[in-house]
């Protein structure tokens, strides 16, 4: 018998801290994988954000920044602007893309910088317990919207992947999840387009991964899936916003 | 080499590069645009690379990045945009990463004025952004010092691994002197940044720049090694200029552009017979405490003057130590003072009248 | 004899479950009567010749905690 799937390389040792079922570790193994296969970890250089990924510094197996909340794009700038043949990527929250970072993802996007943002949208602040995100579905019951959140309140949730498309420096953006197996080979692929759009010099890239935070949610992870499934899926719909080769 | 009449904001920028600076990061604010608009002309002819931030948060977290890579990088602003930059400059001086930070002073609180002023004496020494840290704050009073300051400043941050301001004020930024830029004089002797995230080539373990320590334990191990580095620089970084300390009835202390002031009333005075000093401080952090020690004990004060109410007088009384009376002076709101109001001020103080 | 081999490292796994829901082959559970250092009860496979090797629970894990051998 030979291996067919082994943890990742591109991941340290260390356990993490994310909570059972969080599917932070899922992205984060997808990631590991992809910079191996494209054999570039030992090129990369990573930006961790400030959230529940505060911690990824420790976990991807290559060089790492741990940026200010929502700075990671910035920071990702000033890496890739002095080390251009190296490979640069943030992973990043909702609260700190969408949210404070809202700004850093539209400018980084903007200008065409060559790095590649993995966004982790779970609808919610995981790290400090389970707050209102900019992505917080209407009627999504949070800490700071105890009977679910109210559109003449606080606006709509904010749809990162169709709004970064309009933006000409943005040369592949997708929309994925990791709710099944299938769902979780297509992320891959998206992530390998993403990386690929990068070393290939095109653009800006960002893959958008719909994920679920069971804490948070009040849910066991199985049925945190499946209130993905049901609830975010139908409002963020998945598929490539943009390809560079498309166009 | 011979001297080259330059404008004070492209001093700044010229000599940065002959610093070895290769990559700016800035956002427009009124008085240093020159130094952004210089630099974004000159970098690429050094194969440096000028970014043109969306603002003076991004700016400073493109340092960060910049810095992280081992570069030579550097951001500059004003009073305002120095606020903005707070949060990226306490992340940097955790995470011990080199660089430098010009601050071109403008009158304050708020959006306040773009005239001259030295109102962010407490944002450059007292900290600014979160925690327990410090910068390396110069004060040059003229342009030849701040090019000879500034082409010094990345090698002196590299060394410590502490990020390194230049205060000045739309004065120095606006001004017009003849100047010479000539390599570092001061050669340290500098490890490779071997902390650097570059890729590990597959040769190293990986490199973090971090400055999370949620062990409370580790953090204060943290802090206590910024400490012991920040020991290192007041035992070795102090520069001040002292003028006739010893023999004077009073001592004047003031910086930059204000300490130019200063000096013409103290030599009006000088022609009245007084005998007036002056201490200027070239860093304001460290703070030159030692050269308080030559004042004689029977001198009848100390006036601070500074373009703002009051606030490197903080420091002039924790110096003086309760050894002579401390006395200030100073306008605000990008109002200059006069020096025959500073020999006004002396005066009174030798009479008795303060 | 079973096409695949799935084996669980006890020390990644937190007991999370989503690899029992994915398994196709329905032989996967969680030891309730057994706590790991971590203080988790993990994961197991109930009937090794059952077995494909699809590795569907592996892409599932979000701890990396599954390695799968196949023919």
């Amino acid at each position: 018998m030979s291996v067919v799937y082994q943890k990742s390389r591109g991941l340290t040792d260390v356990s993490t801290h994310y909570c059972p079922g969080c599917t932070h570790g899922i992205i984060h193994k997808l990631v590991a994988e992809c910079l191996v296969e494209l054999d570039i970890l030992e090129k990369s250089i990573g930006v961790a954000p400030v959230g529940c990924a505060v911690l990824a510094y420790d976990y991807f197996n290559c060089d790492m920044q741990e940026a200010a909340h929502g700075r990671a794009p910035a920071v990702g700038t000033g890496i890739k602007r002095v080390q251009p043949d190296k490979f640069v990527f943030t992973y990043q929250g909702d609260g700190d893309l969408a949210s404070i970072g809202s700004n850093e993802i539209v400018q980084v996007a903007h200008r065409g910088e060559k790095i590649s943002t993995i966004f982790v949208n779970n609808a919610i602040y995981g790290m400090t317990g389970g707050q209102m995100a900019p992505t917080t579905l209407i009627g999504q019951k949070t800490t700071t919207c105890q009977d679910g959140r109210k559109e003449e309140l606080a606006g709509k949730p904010i749809k990162i992947s169709e709004m970064l498309a309009t933006i000409d420096g943005a040369k592949y953006i997708a929309r994925v999840s990791v709710d099944s197996p299938a769902h979780i080979r297509q992320a891959k692929k998206a992530i390998m387009r993403a990386f690929q759009t990068q070393l290939e010099g095109k653009g800006f890239s960002l893959v958008e991964v719909i994920s679920s935070c069971p804490t948070n949610w009040g849910k066991s992870p199985v049925e945190a899936l499946n209130w993905l499934r049901d609830n975010m899926i139908p409002y963020y719909p998945l598929g490539v916003y943009k390809d560079w080769e498309a166009e | 080499m011979t001297k080259k009449l330059m404008k004070g904001n492209e001093v700044i920028g010229e000599a940065a590069i002959n610093g070895g600076c290769r990559y700016f990061f800035g956002y427009p604010i009124t008085p240093q645009n020159e130094v952004p608009e210089y630099l974004s002309k000159r970098l690429p002819e050094v194969g440096g690379m000028f970014v043109q931030a969306e603002s003076e948060i991004a700016a400073i977290n493109m340092v960060y990045g910049a810095a992280g890579s081992g570069a030579r990088a550097m951001t500059s602003s004003s009073s305002p945009g120095i606020a903005l930059k707070q949060e990226g400059i306490s992340y940097i001086a955790g995470a011990m990463l080199p660089c430098v930070i010009v601050n071109m002073v403008r009158g304050g609180p708020g959006l306040g004025g773009i005239q001259p002023s030295q109102c962010d004496y407490f944002q450059a020494t007292r900290g600014g952004g979160n925690g327990d840290y410090r910068l390396i704050v110069y004060a040059p009073n003229n342009l030849q010092e701040t090019a000879d300051i500034m082409s010094e400043a990345f090698e002196t941050s590299d060394y410590y691994r502490v990020p390194v301001m230049i205060l000045g004020d739309g004065m120095i930024g606006q001004m017009m002197e003849p100047v010479e830029i000539t390599p570092p004089k001061k050669k340290r002797n500098l490890p490779a940044k071997d902390w650097a995230t570059t890729g590990t080539d597959g040769k190293r373990k990986p490199n973090i720049i971090n400055s999370l320590y949620l062990n409370p334990a580790q953090l204060e191990e943290h802090n206590l090694k910024l400490e012991k580095i920040y020991e290192d620089i007041k035992a070795n970084e102090v520069r001040y200029e002292a003028y006739n300390v010893e023999d004077a009835d009073v001592v004047c202390v003031a910086y930059g552009t204000t300490s130019r002031i200063v000096k013409s009333a103290i030599m009006e005075c000088e022609e009245e017979g007084l005998k007036v000093g002056l201490i200027r401080p070239i860093t304001l952090w460290p703070y030159p405490d030692e050269a308080f020690d030559k004042i004689k004990k029977d001198c009848k004060g100390l006036l601070c003057v500074e373009m703002s109410l009051g606030q490197m007088i903080d420091d002039v009384k924790i110096a003086a130590n309760g050894r002579w009376k401390s006395y200030f002076y100073g306008r605000t709101g990008g109002m200059i003072p006069e020096p025959e109001d500073i020999k006004n001020e002396i005066k009174k103080i030798i009479r008795g009248e303060k | 004899m079973a096409k695949g081999k799935t084996t669980f490292d006890e020390l990644l796994c937190k007991g999370c479950g989503l690899c029992v829901e994915v398994c196709p082959q329905k032989i996967i559970a969680i030891k309730k009567d057994y706590v790991t250092s971590k203080g988790y009860h993990p994961a197991y496979v109930t009937d090794s010749e059952k077995c494909t090797g699809c590795a569907n629970c592996a892409i599932m894990c979000p701890d990396s905690a599954i390695t799968v051998e196949r023919d």
